[in-house]
């Protein structure tokens, strides 16, 4: 069902393809055992969520109108290969008065575009910059 | 007692402002100021254009001239496909399809995402406070309704923590939510609760509120599964003074998904107003903007509905009906909804529950947003609406409406079992990882305790030692589940599993996802399809048995049962003789006492805990000290006091009876008066006194002369008597008209006392 598009007929996934739900190393659900973890054979990259299922969960959100919700998990599918201190430190950059000027966020989002492969997260982000200029958001608050 | 009679005010206040209400401070409307429910000084007008597939204007803004907010707004929830065609249809006709039932919830949730915000406030204002509760229950995204507690303690000992976090689980709660006393604790809070919540049972979603870095890293390693601390504001000054604008919200929104966690916004009347920039708009409105801000952010979900601005909003008028309205908002955007119900927005227990109740017979996805499943004092986020001290009146409400909000009865032996299994597993799990060890002392005074007051255990300072060491060496939760496992806590070690392998799929990520019985529900594959009656959330036979079981219920065994043990007692202080037939009698003083079938044979008490023998025993001390003679018939036909005491008066050569039944009620009768037109009645039997029986007596005896004594007056002091005993005097009346015969013939009693009284 790799190429098709789920939708809510296939949710849960983890009910109805638990083969094809991985964990960020390969590992399938039916894998991630108490045994398995005694073992020591399974780490947190095993629990992490890959950018598939965030797509596919994007698929099911659509498939029942919630395009916004999908929009969501689109961004945050991109957003699984961005480490934990990007992830914080964009944040915060996003904060009011944190970038001193349109500029650093479009660095940013051509970083996005170029080291991540996050297209959309690079979107995200120079319309951001775009907005927060007309609004005067890069004077520094105290 | 000296009484003055100059106060020049009606004492009735004085009564009035003693009560808790008295506490509650009110505001009155004043738009300009922001004190405005649903009517802002400075509220726009609904409108919409849409020019080249791109909003124009919105609400009487042009483009040119939006905020962040409206720019995200319209960026990013109206859908402009949709917009025309949802924006042309009147608000009075959108607020009549939300009341109909047969307008199916999805085409609402269609239109909603081409409607502006100042539209769909516009429509739900239309609606009267029982309408928003029923629109409501039919737009609200699962069908199966739930609830969320708090699990906090003024010490954050995590001994507590663990042993309160399995209470919460074993009463059905869905999700448990901590937070600290101390900001460094939150390493701790988290393992502790995450530890006690896989006890019992596993699917219980938790998480720990902590700034928003810290929150993320604790979620990533795997302590916690879901978050709801990203708040939005209505107004763009207040979101600036929140120190967020609604992009770095709209990406802390995908970072928690990103890393497979669940997460809902927040936001709830009145916050704008508490942070000083209100911008003349009502809450109502503002709130509209925060929600279809969160939708266009993509959250799944809102903890919405007052929050922490409820006991503000609560100030003015219609108050609670704009939470209620804008909780309706929130499902109407198809966000799961938290519904707040959680600050505790009054003083007074009887806002408290009128608040509560549309929630609880209309459902929601969590009805609280933090119940307090600990005492007030311990709860880390201020008292809730409900809290530990008044879980059993929620349990009971549930049980009165046969309304399912979420909660199911804990015995005491099950409820000290977990707590004692909790607090073993944390324990083992805090030494095996050198993290701190509990003494026995400590582990036994947490297992018991009702509140942090009462224990002796970990301290705050303790705590932060235990929280930096789980930061410091990077503990996950795969160490908390092997450390389980070493300690023999397998069960702990399968749910702890069960909840992060959650993540990996992310079914749990889509709107209004929980766990029940193993199985990831949601709007998805347990929507809320309500369409009428015998559609939507209806309770199962046995969950409906289930809200039924709370303790203490009494049955006709259990009556009988108490009153055995009060047999033996009475068969040492009296006997009882059977003379045959009762004949009228001629003595002109004597009052006939008729006793009700049951009376010392089945039942040995009166409702006030008299043994029957003393009532007697008072009865005649009174009627002689009246100058009369007493004399018992037993009474067979009725069981009824007024026809017992017309009965015993038709018998009584004075003409005067007395009527007695067995749990004490009792009556002064005439043999010419109509049967319920009695001399005097004793009807509170659970307040009378063994001197209102000797007086009862001494009157019946004055009556008999044909003078007119004093009657008595059994005084009350208000108490809910029918409450406290109904559900007895029910079954205790069933047992004796279960012995009446239809014309059986009355029987003398010949009665020896067989103690000195």
């Amino acid at each position: 069902m790799s190429d098709k598009n789920l939708t809510s007929k296939d949710y849960p996934v983890a009910e109805s393809d638990p083969e094809n739900v991985t964990g960020n190393r390969g590992k399938p659900l039916s894998a991630l055992t108490l045994d398995a973890v005694i073992r020591g054979d399974v780490d947190m990259e095993d629990l992490r969520i890959t950018p598939h299922a965030l797509v596919q969960q994007a698929q099911i959100a659509r498939s029942v109108g919630r395009s916004a919700l999908a929009g969501n998990f689109e961004r945050a599918a991109e957003m699984t290969q961005l480490p934990q201190n990007e992830v914080m430190q964009i944040y915060e950059l996003l904060r009011p008065g944190r970038a001193e000027s349109k500029d650093s966020l479009l660095a940013v989002a051509q970083r996005l575009r170029r080291e991540f492969d996050a297209p959309l997260l690079a979107d995200f982000i120079a319309e951001a910059a775009e907005f927060y200029e007309k609004r005067g958001l890069f004077q520094k608050r105290y | 007692m000296t009484q003055s009679y100059d106060a020049n005010r009606w004492k009735r206040f004085d009564d009035w402002d003693a009560r808790a209400l008295r506490l509650d401070k009110f505001a009155i409307e004043d738009p300009e100021n922001g004190f405005s429910a649903f009517n802002g000084a400075a509220d726009p007008k609904p409108g919409l254009k849409i020019s080249g597939g791109k909003v124009a204007t919105m609400d009487g803004v042009a483009a040119e001239d939006f905020d962040l907010i409206d720019t995200f707004i319209a960026t990013y929830h109206i859908e402009p496909d949709i917009a025309e065609e949802a924006m042309a249809i009147p608000s009075e006709q959108l607020a009549r399809m939300l009341v109909d039932m047969n307008v199916p919830r999805t085409e609402l949730t269609r239109l909603a995402r081409g409607l502006t915000p100042a539209k769909l406030a516009e429509a739900v204002a239309q609606l009267n406070a029982m309408e928003i509760a029923f629109a409501y229950s039919k737009m609200r995204a699962r069908q199966t309704p739930g609830n969320q507690a708090h699990v906090t303690n003024a010490k954050d000992d995590p001994l507590q923590l663990s042993a309160d976090a399995a209470v919460a689980v074993a009463l059905g709660f869905d999700e448990i939510e901590t937070t600290m006393r101390v900001a460094r604790n939150s390493w701790s809070n988290a393992l502790a609760c995450c530890v006690g919540s896989a006890v019992g049972r596993s699917g219980t979603l938790f998480q720990c509120s902590s700034e928003e870095a810290e929150e993320l890293e604790i979620g990533m390693a795997g302590f916690t599964s879901y978050a709801e601390t990203v708040s939005v504001y209505g107004t763009e000054s207040a979101f600036f003074d929140g120190d967020d604008t609604p992009w770095s919200k709209a990406w802390l929104t995908a970072a928690y998904a990103s890393r497979g966690i669940k997460m809902r916004c927040t936001s709830g009347a009145a916050a704008e107003l508490l942070m000083g920039f209100h911008e003349a708009k009502s809450l109502l409105y503002l709130e509209a903007r925060c929600l279809c801000l969160q939708r266009g952010m993509g959250s799944q979900g809102t903890q919405n509905g007052g929050i922490d601005g409820a006991p503000l909003a609560a100030s003015m008028p219609g108050g609670v009906r704009e939470i209620l309205a804008e909780n309706l908002i929130a499902v109407w955007l198809d966000l799961e909804c938290a519904s707040g119900n959680d600050a505790r927005h009054s003083e007074s227990d009887m806002r408290v529950a009128a608040k509560v109740l549309p929630f609880l017979i209309g459902g929601s996805d969590l009805i609280c947003s933090g119940f307090g499943s600990i005492l007030k004092y311990d709860n880390s986020f201020n008292p809730s609406s409900f809290n530990g001290e008044e879980l059993e009146e929620f349990l009971v409400l549930q049980r009165d409406f046969e309304a399912d909000g979420g909660l199911t009865s804990i015995d005491d032996a099950r409820a000290l079992d977990l707590r004692r299994r909790a607090i073993d597993a944390l324990s083992h799990v805090l030494k095996d990882l050198g993290l701190a060890e509990a003494t026995e002392m400590m582990k036994r005074s947490v297992a018991v305790a009702s509140g942090s007051n009462d224990t002796e255990s970990f301290a705050p300072r303790d705590v932060a030692q235990i929280s930096d060491k789980i930061a410091g060496d990077g503990v996950t939760v795969l160490d908390v589940i092997r450390s389980l496992h070493r300690g023999g806590f397998r069960d702990e070690a399968e749910n702890l599993l069960f909840l992060v392998k959650l993540r990996v799929s992310g079914d749990y990520l889509q709107t209004s996802a929980v766990v029940r019985g193993g199985r990831v529900i949601s709007a998805i594959n347990d929507p809320n399809d309500y369409s009428g009656p015998g559609t939507g959330h209806r309770l199962t036979e046995a969950r409906r048995k289930e809200l039924a079981a709370i303790r203490d219920v009494l049955d006709r065994d259990e009556v009988l049962r108490a009153e055995a043990a009060s047999e033996l007692r009475e068969s040492k202080s009296i006997r009882y003789q059977n003379m045959g037939v009762a004949e009228p009698g001629t003595d002109p003083k004597e009052i006939v006492v008729g006793l009700s079938p049951g009376f010392g044979s089945k039942i040995f008490r009166t409702l006030a805990g008299h043994q029957l023998s003393t009532v007697l025993r008072a009865l005649k001390t009174g009627i002689e000290r009246g100058g009369g003679t007493m004399r018992l018939v037993r009474f067979w036909h009725t069981a009824d006091t007024s026809f017992l005491g017309l009965s015993a008066a038709r018998l009584s050569g004075s003409g005067l009876g007395i009527g007695i039944q067995s749990k004490g009620t009792a009556v002064i009768h005439q043999k010419d008066r109509l049967p319920h037109n009695n001399l005097e009645l004793f009807s509170n039997a659970p307040v009378t006194m063994l001197e209102h029986y000797e007086k009862m007596g001494f009157n019946a005896a004055v009556y008999a002369h044909g003078e007119l004594p004093e009657p008595v007056v059994v005084p009350t002091k208000g108490e809910a008597l029918g409450a406290r005993f109904h559900a007895r005097v029910a079954l205790i009346y069933a047992i004796e008209t279960s012995m009446t015969q239809d014309g059986a013939t009355p029987e003398h009693e010949e009665v020896t006392f067989l103690e000195a009284g």
